[in-house]
């Protein structure tokens, strides 16, 4: 189990950005992290690999563990060893380098046979980069980046797999295949932190949600919970009652108030 | 036709050490985004080093110069530790200045080992020729030209097929996702400086052999590597080869026929036309002969 306890993650010594955030990702599971643009979502993902100091942040207080034994203060390339891999926000591919390469890449930690099994299963798992293992990955689609993106973490072959917004900036009918493809991830046995905006994807294949505000867990049920929840579904999936809503309506204090009970 | 053959040749001696400087500055380059401007002050501690050796303690030169590589990988390593790893994550530029003043270290401290007298190696070449179709060939060009093509394929070998070479070439595009990918991005930083300034080391040693013995200030010569990676591209090996010898050519050629065709240019015109290269490729072609144009999608 990956865990967060308590987390608590200041920027530049003064931003205080995540304040005492738990969460747990059960092995085999699959969680989705929701919530709005700046509630710190991508911060918690951070706080787990520990890339916290490229951005000049650090865990103030808390801690991360994985199967009950502590990763803060760990570097990036030892959690990456630990079996945590991620798929950044933006995919964040190496457009210069080959798709090929990009796959060697992620499997920086793994052995020599286990890259090549990693590549074949890569393969197989999305033909789209295999017609174009040579290609400069720069150019191609967004879907097939994002594709690439989750195909160079799983390189690694890890247990748990951290995802960023993976349908950011991709085609609604790209949106079902990563959903059917994180999906499938998850049955081969690694378990997901699903980090989105699009509530709706991600709880339909969730088994847990959280809902992130500014910096605190406002809301922590199993996903078809989540899915019924009133405030859930008129902040995150846009229904008011049987009817579409529109954002306009939503009032504010409205919105403050339901998280204070 | 015996003057072409002998400048052809002389060119092509200090292109192949011109080749290795810019490699020097192209691996650090690559790995982490910073143009060395430290590696002149490298080449001269590893012509010490390599005078060292050979003639104070008076081992033969092949091994001498080895060791002088190995001695100048760690004060790579050391150096990039020290000085460049508090700088990871800030701009390139503020890197490149901290380069400046390594460079500055570097060049008082080969100036205080040498004392007042002049650097020399004792490498077997001296001024020996050889007659190749009525030329009169310096064994050290041949030399030069052979060890600096095989230092460099080595190196470019290492960077395209090894797993290492990979992750290096991942840290110099984005180095929070080589991160992410497990890549060890210090490592490959250290191990960038540690090779770069080994291989000018190697340029220093070929560099002063088959001199009569050089100062300090000799080391500026290896800022004739910047016309190289300008015009080779700044992060390409091949480049930095091609580059390594047209300006080295270039600049034989300028030396040989320059004071017979034209004379009204002045003496020693030689000198500067790597750089007036250097300013028309920047004016026609920044990214160099085989440098990355950025990929970008449209």
């Amino acid at each position: 189990m990956l865990a967060v306890e308590n987390l608590e993650v200041v920027y530049e010594d003064v931003i205080l950005v995540l304040k005492g955030v738990s969460l747990q990702v059960p092995e085999g599971s699959i969680v989705a992290l929701l919530g709005p643009n700046g509630a710190g979502k991508t911060t918690v993902l951070r706080a787990i690999t520990g890339l916290l100091d490229v951005h000049r942040g650090k865990i103030s207080k808390g801690r991360v563990s994985l199967d009950g034994v502590d990763i803060n203060g760990k570097s990036a390339p030892e959690i990456v060893a630990a079996g945590i891999g991620q798929v950044m926000e933006g995919r964040r591919i190496f457009r210069e380098f080959t798709v090929d390469e990009n796959l060697r890449a992620g499997g920086h930690t793994a052995t020599r046979a286990q890259i090549a099994e990693g590549l074949e299963r890569a393969y197989a798992m999305f033909p789209l980069l295999a017609e174009r293992r040579k290609a400069t990955a720069g150019y191609l689609s967004g879907g097939e980046q994002q594709m690439l993106a989750i195909g160079r973490a799983l390189m690694s072959q890890p247990k748990y797999l951290l995802l960023d917004e993976p349908s950011l900036g991709v085609a609604p009918k790209i949106i079902q295949q990563l959903r059917d493809l994180i999906v499938q991830i998850n049955e081969s046995g690694t378990s997901v932190l699903l980090v989105e905006q699009n509530a709706n994807m991600a709880l339909s294949i969730a088994t847990h949600g959280y809902v992130l505000e500014t910096g605190r867990i406002v809301m922590d049920k199993p996903a078809a919970q989540l899915r019924e929840d009133d405030d859930v579904k008129e902040f995150y999936l846009g229904l008011r009652g049987d009817e579409r809503g529109s954002l306009r309506d939503v009032k504010q204090y409205r919105r403050r108030k339901r998280w204070l009970s | 036709m015996g003057e072409l053959l002998a400048s052809l040749m002389r060119g092509l001696g200090t292109g192949g050490v011109y080749a290795m400087l810019g490699v020097s500055f192209v691996i650090i380059y690559r790995a982490t985004g910073v143009v060395n401007f430290a590696t002149p002050a490298l080449m001269i501690l590893g012509a010490f080093f390599t005078g060292y050796f050979g003639v104070s303690i008076g081992l033969p030169f092949i091994v001498s110069v080895i060791l002088a590589m190995i001695v100048l990988a760690a004060i790579g390593l050391a150096s990039e530790r020290i000085a460049l790893r508090p700088m990871v994550g800030r701009p390139a530029f503020s890197a490149a200045t901290v380069t400046v003043g390594l460079f500055i270290v570097f060049l008082v401290l080969a100036g205080r080992l040498l004392g007042s007298e002049l650097l020399v190696v004792n490498d077997p070449f001296g001024l020996n020729t050889l007659d190749v179709l009525g030329a009169r060939i310096f064994t050290v060009d041949i030399a030069r030209l052979i060890v600096g093509l095989v230092a460099i394929g080595l190196v470019g070998l290492f960077l395209t097929r090894s797993r290492t070479g990979l992750a290096m070439r991942a840290t110099a595009f984005d180095q929070e996702t080589s991160l992410a990918q497990g890549i060890n991005v210090g490592r490959m930083f250290g191990l960038s400086w540690g090779i770069a300034a080994a291989m000018a080391a190697l340029a220093g040693a070929m560099l002063v052999a088959g001199s009569s013995g050089v100062e300090t200030t000799f080391a500026l010569v290896a800022l004739k590597a910047l016309p190289v990676i300008i015009l080779g591209g700044l992060d390409s090996i091949k480049g930095s080869v091609v580059a390594g010898i047209i300006i080295g050519i270039a600049e034989s050629l300028t030396r040989t026929y320059q004071p017979q065709f034209a004379p009204w240019l002045g003496a020693n015109f030689d000198v500067i036309v790597p750089y007036l290269i250097m300013i028309i490729v920047l004016m026609v072609r920044p990214y160099g002969l085989y440098g990355t144009k950025e990929v970008v999608r449209v």
